[in-house]
């Protein structure tokens, strides 16, 4: 049997039973990892020897009661969150040497539930991209197919989780970080509803649209990560004491009394017609499940992604200015003035794109040009989440593409900004508007590229994305379909 | 022209960023792009439409005066490039 292959339940099943151990499951993660990180590339920094610690422990404690869900399980972490004595890169030059000091509290509560960290995963530098190609330290592969690109900003999560480098992994999701990865490489993701989970410890990109979220080899392992990583936290006041719920219990099947809504914007033009069909196919599987479908109009999603590249970047722009070489990072050494310090540092350490959006966010900000842009934007963005609420007046859920397109060739759009980021057009406004959304697998292409399903759901509602997933996945047959790498 | 190379530099220099003349004609480009797609907001009017920086209905967010540990000096310093043990050194600047 091969054990990195597995989900969490099924592992939780394996372990219960005494038919295998975490120290195992940990070795045969690491079997794999040697076996296909030349091909993949998913990885940063490896935690081989603590982990190997880690699942002794683990082991230690599943011998006792109550051991949890993810006692024993080894996840990747993207290297935007910060990991205690473990280096942090965010994808970028500037934190090469960064060893953090202190654990983000997702981070603190996944150690606390046992859970063995593996290692650390690719990203696009600071989490900026969509395509998981702006990272300082190597481009990850598809899995399902090594010359395209697996997605961002959490590329290296979605690659590992597909390739069984891991057994699933935690990421971020700004503008579609998680969910759009997670289409590309065939696997689970979902963005929490801004609020529900902890920002503490997590490398800001833009504060007002960041949150930290599973990705999964099923939608079952998706709510159990879910479980382990929600809930308030009193070192972040923007996350929300809100009830946390069991999710696990909202995996139940058939969806009578739940009404679909299908947003007639997100099957405009430049909609590849064999997503069209996938997408088509799976909301009839929904209508099998006994769900009502209705049509809605969210009329300015149009101009989601123009507001997101104004308010993210200007978020970026402010967040990014502690990257200055005094407290940790690398520095220049040669610069004689603090000033060139600061401007050495920054502009040998960040990547191209990182400055061209600290560029945007800065000149959107600046006086003169701050009513034009900055406030134009954030009204638009009250307007994107009015056409949400009037939506969800009709509905529970929306469904949709993730993506326009599959996954596209490693270096197709390299030298085209602009397009690569009208491929997040589908996925932004939720994160402007901070509702919950998730990516299910739902189809693979003729190319052999994985289709993803998204759902959306209000403020909060995590459990109905879980409930819409879940059962489209008991509908289709893809669970357990692996790439051939 | 939605932007000049002359305003990419100021703007870099803002925020502390030294392009080279190579990389300012790209970044003016492809800003130029940019900012000429995010012009499309202005097909919306609007007018009276309140502005939106957080979803969250959050304001200050208050909390006991708590005497409780912080992090140690010694691991605040820890990843500092320059550091005397007590304080991080940077060039002088008077």
């Amino acid at each position: 049997m091969n054990l990195s292959a597995l989900t969490i339940h099924e592992l939780n099943n394996l372990l219960k039973s005494r038919e295998t151990s975490a120290v195992e499951i940990t070795k045969a993660v690491f079997d794999r990892i040697s076996s296909q990180e030349e091909k993949i590339g998913a990885y940063i920094t490896l935690n081989r020897e603590q982990a190997l610690i880690d699942a002794e422990k683990a082991d230690e404690r599943l011998s006792g009661p109550d051991s949890g869900s993810l006692c024993g399980i080894p996840l990747s972490i993207k290297d935007v969150l910060c990991t205690r004595g473990l280096r942090t890169t965010a994808g970028s030059k500037i934190l090469e040497p960064f060893i953090p000091p202190y654990d983000a509290t997702v981070i603190e509560k996944l150690r606390n539930s046992g859970a063995v960290i593996v290692g650390k995963v690719s990203m696009d530098e600071f989490a900026m991209g969509s395509a998981n190609e702006n990272c300082a330290y190597g481009i990850p592969k598809n899995p399902w197919n090594t010359e395209y690109i697996c997605g961002g900003s959490s590329g290296g999560s979605a690659a590992s989780v597909a390739a069984d480098e891991c057994i699933a992994s935690l990421g971020s999701d700004t503008g579609g970080s998680i969910r759009q990865p997670a289409s590309h490489c065939g696997v689970v993701g979902l963005k929490p509803t801004y609020g529900r989970v902890s920002r503490f410890g997590l490398i800001a990109f833009a504060s007002s649209l960041d949150q930290v979220g599973p990705l999964t080899k099923d939608v079952t392992d998706c709510a159990i990560l879910l479980n382990a990583i929600c809930g308030y936290d009193p070192k972040d006041s923007t996350s929300v004491k809100e009830g946390v719920p069991d999710y696990c219990s909202s995996l139940t099947d058939g969806l009578k009394g739940m009404t679909v809504g299908i947003p007639r914007e997100y099957f405009g033009e430049g909609l590849d017609p064999e997503v069209e069909r996938s997408i088509l196919a799976s909301i009839e599987k929904l209508k099998e499940a006994g769900a009502q479908i209705c049509e809605v109009s969210l009329p300015h999603t149009e101009y989601g992604v123009a507001a997101y590249y104004i308010i993210a970047p200007a978020e970026a722009s402010s967040n990014l200015a502690r990257f200055d070489g005094v407290r940790y990072g690398k520095r220049d050494m040669e610069a004689e003035s603090l000033i060139d310090m600061y401007k050495e540092s920054r502009s040998s350490g960040f990547g191209d794109e990182v400055k061209r959006r600290i560029i945007i966010g800065t000149y959107a900000l600046s006086s003169g040009y701050y009513d034009a842009y900055y406030k134009k934007a954030s009204q638009v963005r009250t307007l994107i989440m009015e056409d949400y609420k009037k939506a969800f007046s009709q509905c529970d859920v929306l469904v949709s593409p993730v993506t326009p397109t599959p996954a596209w060739k490693i270096g197709e759009k390299t030298n085209d900004p602009l397009s690569v980021y009208l491929s997040d057009a589908l996925t932004i406004p939720a994160n402007l508007a901070g509702i919950p959304a998730m990516s299910v697998p739902c189809s693979i292409s003729k190319a052999g590229l994985p289709i993803g399903f998204q759902i959306q759901a209000r403020h909060f509602n995590e459990e109905a994305l879980l409930k819409v997933g879940y059962n489209l996945e008991q509908r289709l047959d893809l669970v357990g379909k692996k790439p051939s790498i | 022209m939605n932007i000049t190379e002359k305003e990419v530099i100021a703007v870099a220099n803002l925020a502390r960023l030294s392009l080279n003349p190579d990389e300012v004609s790209s970044v003016t480009e492809q800003l130029d792009r940019i900012l000429g797609y995010v012009a499309k907001l202005n097909e919306i009017n609007t007018d009276g439409v309140k502005a939106t920086s957080h979803v969250q209905a959050i304001t200050n967010v208050f909390r006991e005066d708590e005497l409780k540990d912080s992090l140690p000096r010694d691991d605040a310093l820890a990843n500092a490039p320059r550091q005397n043990e007590e304080a991080f050194i940077v060039p002088r600047i008077i």
